[in-house]
């Protein structure tokens, strides 16, 4: 008996699984260059536990 | 539409990637990428490009999203008409329930992502592109009135609203003039594909302007519209997007655009027949260069002035 069973289902879908799997990968790689980008970007970007958060400090009058 | 609705049947589903792919409407897409794309780079201000490109293309999957919506609740009528028989739906190659689950799932992916890349202003507007598309032009608008054209112009004319907000987080008077311009030019575009489809139309039962009014009436509402979109194209020139660039050509296009519906609006429907409606196939080509063109030329002119050039002068 072969280990792998390979379904007549799988061969008539093969074109969509992979278009599906690729859209997929692309998603993921979108999803992890925002974040890259967001990071490196974020001058705005505040702790919120343990650092000083500068949108509350009171301004200093000179 | 019960004898229509009844001709087709739910299909198994076997599509190809293709297929789902074309439900989400490729060739409308790619106006929605460029219109938006011009929104966001004219505005004045900095995105960067990997933002910018995400947005676009959430933009665009959004604009996909309603597409899949429309073949889900249209593929009755679309089954006999001829110019969209062969659609995935029509054919038999995906199941209406599936085109109504991927396009509900897209247009939640859509809305979210373009939230959390750009700003929820961009994300508001695309929501409701989304739901005017779907819901108010395709469900309610589309088989009830012969408006149906000029009210749903809207939908389509919200991507480079979208572009703009994604740049600048608000819609300013420049957003609002991009979108007034997709909006005027989507009833002399439409109607003029009606001219010469009228026959798909009549057949569907959809109330297009020419099956209802009759084409004299149409050819005149072609000109009217066609009349007031002129100022606003012409209009745009003189506001921060604006410029000598943009103004030269919107008043060449604008001109050529006014003679051609002056000449369909002259001829009779036995001149139209006789040359099979060269004149109107001419006009609706026309007019998708109109559009391609104005937008091209905002992006050319707002291309010079962050070049540090002036808008209304060469050095």
């Amino acid at each position: 008996m072969a280990i792998k069973v390979e379904h007549e289902l799988h061969k008539r879908r093969s074109g969509r699984n992979i278009g599906l799997g690729l859209v997929l990968v692309a998603f993921v790689a979108i999803v992890f260059g925002l974040t890259v980008v967001k990071i490196s970007n974020g001058g705005t970007i505040e702790g919120f536990d343990h650092t000083v958060r500068y949108s509350i400090e009171p301004k200093e009058d000179n | 539409m019960a004898d229509v609705t009844s001709q087709v049947q739910a299909q198994s589903g076997e599509g190809e990637f293709g297929d789902y792919v074309a439900l989400l409407k490729p060739r409308v897409m790619s106006l929605v990428v460029f219109t938006a794309a011009v929104g966001l780079f004219v505005a004045p201000a900095y995105v960067h490009p990997f933002v910018a490109f995400v947005a676009i293309l959430f933009i665009a999957l959004g604009g996909g999203a309603s597409g899949a919506l429309n073949m889900w609740y249209d593929h009755d009528i679309d089954t006999v008409m001829k110019r969209t028989a062969k659609r995935p739906i029509p054919s038999g190659r995906v199941a209406p329930g599936e085109a109504l689950s991927l396009g509900l799932w897209l247009s939640f992916i859509s809305v979210t992502m373009l939230g959390l890349a750009a700003n929820w202003l961009a994300a508001g507007i695309l929501a409701f592109t989304i739901f005017f598309y779907a819901v108010i032009y395709t469900i309610w608008l589309k088989r009830w009135t012969p408006q149906n054209i000029v009210i749903g112009g809207a939908a389509g004319a919200f991507p480079p609203m979208i572009g703009w907000a994604v740049a600048t987080g608000s819609v300013s008077v420049e957003a609002v003039l991009m979108f007034m311009l997709i909006f005027m030019w989507t009833p002399p575009h439409f109607w003029a594909l009606a001219l010469f489809m009228n026959e798909d139309y009549s057949k569907a039962g959809v109330p297009m302007l020419t099956v209802t009014h009759g084409r004299r009436e149409t050819r005149k509402q072609i000109l009217i519209y066609s009349a007031l979109l002129a100022p606003i194209a012409v209009g745009t020139a003189f506001t921060s997007i604006g410029g000598f660039i943009y103004l030269a050509v919107a008043l060449w296009l604008n001109a050529k655009f006014l003679h051609g519906a002056w000449k369909l609006w002259q001829r009779d429907e036995a001149t139209a027949e006789a040359d099979v409606y060269a004149a109107e196939k001419k006009y609706f080509r026309q007019s998708l260069s109109y559009l391609f063109l104005h937008f091209g030329a905002l992006l050319v002119q707002a291309i010079w002035v962050k070049s540090g050039l002036p808008a209304w002068g060469l050095f």
